[in-house]
């Protein structure tokens, strides 16, 4: 299955777009958020202009409307990522849904001396907020290494749960530096091994965007995802739990929506997920998330996939001869997404971030909100080319003349 | 963005041919660390004081070009010059960061060619490091202590 990119760049306004004279925006940053299709647009303006109004609890037309396009989107996300819609909880961004586990479950649940198991390539979302837990509750952390090429070394691993004390696993399914693919069923059956009762929660924010995912045979206790690396709006994200998981936690955040009802001095929950959805939701961005997972099925999953494989595997090539360039990560792109970091000798990534952007290509640098990862790398920032659907190969000559340009005109 | 509005010549020069880069300073008194996570430049800077004077100064790091040149073009501009005035001039380079004219435009010497920068929100940080860290230096100095590290602002940033 190859995808008509040219077709689906149309849809895509901003694509057409100069950033300067005569020079093509070429868009290599979708890992820190993707472009925004028409139906999105449209979905999110008709809500606005047609059916606006609040969810739950009206009895008119539009607040109907409203509430179906909300829970609509809460089902079409969870059929996206073959859920149950009631294991589905709104929340900003993928950061919220972790942090709604961090103080909903692992606060709750964990004890002195337990620990926690995390990676070395997670996000500072998937990172700080248990670190943060951790210290308040004196839990212990421990980390899982990587292997020269950018994989979770499982031998370490198994050795880091061998004593049993493992009782929560926080790791991330696709890395955004290292675009490294993990394997989740062998690390959730390395840590259930060593503790039937361990619970489990992936980071699903780059996997989503990129590849078919289910929830199901994935068989973990928690999955973040967030909207705007999907095509979707920013404000809208998810996590994504088991329903019974869910029904032995505590509320994250309180007030109006989540309650079943309330006196002046007590409270019940609402059902899950709505026990998880305190205050007015993000209507609007619940709509364009549903017209983001149509536009995305429309598509196909597996389509997307295997053109960002094939695709990032040409780019990787190439990188790889020009001269000083290194990629970090994996080469083989069946073992990986579309993230790829580089580094250009001699060059600091914000300069080869201004060359690039002078030639109209949008690259990250920076940490990516992986510090840790950094400094088992060495480096203090890189580079990051992105792809998604709606690049090709067209892109990349504008990416290594730029690379090249960068390492002539900086050079010592 | 055009390379060179941002690029100028005299900023390269000072990027490929560092002025007073050195590791270390005879007799120093006070050495500051500074460092930007969002970028990861590292800014090591030396001071000796001498008469109440810029007697000696050298920056060692690592960073993007606009950080090690104006580093760089600021030791010029600065050594020799009593504290207070080093001080001032630190704050010109500042308000002329943020798009103010420099009311010392000749004192600048080579500082000047980053009026520029000024235009690249992202890479003002960049060109202050430098500045900011004599800054420091110098107010160190003055408090009496010999040592201060300073991590600026990290936005965070996506991705
Ligand atoms: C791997 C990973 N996890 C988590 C996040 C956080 O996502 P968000 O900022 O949408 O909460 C990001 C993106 O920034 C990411 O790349």
């Amino acid at each position: 299955m190859t995808l008509d990119v040219q077709t689906i760049r149309k849809d895509f306004p901003v694509l057409s777009r100069e950033v300067h004279p005569d020079t093509r925006l070429v868009y290599l940053d979708s890992a820190a958020s993707s472009q925004t299709p028409l139906p999105v647009l449209e979905a999110m303006d008709h809500y606005y202009r047609w059916s606006r109004s609040n969810v739950h609890r009206g009895v008119y037309r539009l607040a109907e409307e409203a509430t179906d396009l909300y829970e609509g989107g809460r089902t079409k996300l969870a059929a996206f990522v073959d859920a149950d819609p009631r294991g589905v909880v709104f929340t900003k961004n993928a950061t919220e849904a972790i942090n709604l586990v961090a103080y909903s479950w692992v606060r709750r649940h964990h004890k002195p001396g337990d620990v926690l198991l995390s990676t070395l390539m997670e996000h500072h979302a998937n990172h700080v907020p248990f670190l943060y837990a951790a210290k308040d509750l004196g839990l212990e952390v421990r980390h899982v290494p990587l292997t020269e090429d950018g994989r979770l070394d499982l031998d370490a691993a198994r050795d880091l749960v061998a004593d049993g004390r493992v009782k929560f696993l926080a790791m991330v399914h696709v890395s955004n530096v290292l675009g490294t693919r993990n394997d989740v069923a062998a690390m959730t059956a390395l840590v259930r091994d060593a503790n039937p009762e361990a619970v489990v929660l992936v980071d699903g924010t780059q996997a989503v965007p990129q590849m078919p995912v289910s929830f199901r045979d994935l068989d973990v206790d928690f999955y973040a995802v967030t909207g705007h690396k999907m095509c979707g709006p920013t404000g809208i994200g998810a996590l994504v739990a088991k329903p019974e998981r869910l029904e032995e936690m505590d509320p994250f955040l309180t007030g109006g929506e989540m309650i079943r009802d309330v006196s002046i001095e007590s409270v019940t929950w609402n059902d899950v997920p709505a026990k998880f959805e305190a205050g007015t939701p993000m209507i609007a961005e619940a709509a364009g998330l549903a017209a983001a997972v149509d536009y995305l099925t429309g598509i196909g999953m597996q389509a997307v996939r295997e053109h960002e494989t094939a695709l990032t595997q040409t780019f990787i090539d190439r990188l790889s001869q020009v001269e000083g360039v290194t990629v970090h990560g994996p080469r083989d792109a069946e073992l990986r997404g579309g993230a790829i970091s580089f580094a250009i000798d001699g060059v600091h990534p914000h300069d080869v971030g201004a060359m690039l952007d002078s030639k109209g290509v949008c690259v990250r640098v920076g940490h990516h909100c992986a510090k840790p990862l950094m400094k088992h790398l060495g480096v203090v920032a890189t580079a990051r080319a992105s792809l998604y659907l709606y690049n090709d190969v067209d892109d990349l000559d504008p990416l290594v003349e730029g690379i090249v340009a960068a390492r002539s005109f900086f050079r010592r | 963005m055009s390379m060179d509005d941002l690029y100028q010549e005299i900023i390269l020069d000072h990027y490929r041919k560092p002025k007073n880069r050195a590791p270390a300073l005879q007799d120093e008194d006070v050495h500051v660390h500074h460092s930007n996570p969002l970028c990861g430049d590292e800014m090591d800077l030396r001071i000796r004081v001498a008469d109440d004077k810029v007697d000696g100064l050298v920056f060692d790091g690592e960073g993007c070009s606009i950080s090690q040149a104006s580093a760089s073009a600021m030791t010029q501009a600065v050594i020799g010059r009593d504290l207070k005035d080093a001080l001032d001039l630190a704050e010109d380079f500042r308000r002329m960061m943020h798009g103010d004219e420099p009311a010392r435009p000749d004192d600048l010497l080579d500082g000047i060619a980053f009026q520029g920068v000024a235009k690249f929100p992202v890479r003002v940080k960049c060109a202050l490091l430098g500045w900011m860290a004599v800054r420091d230096a110098i107010e160190t100095y003055q408090s009496g202590a010999n040592a201060h590290t300073v991590t600026h602002d990290d936005d965070g940033g996506a991705a």
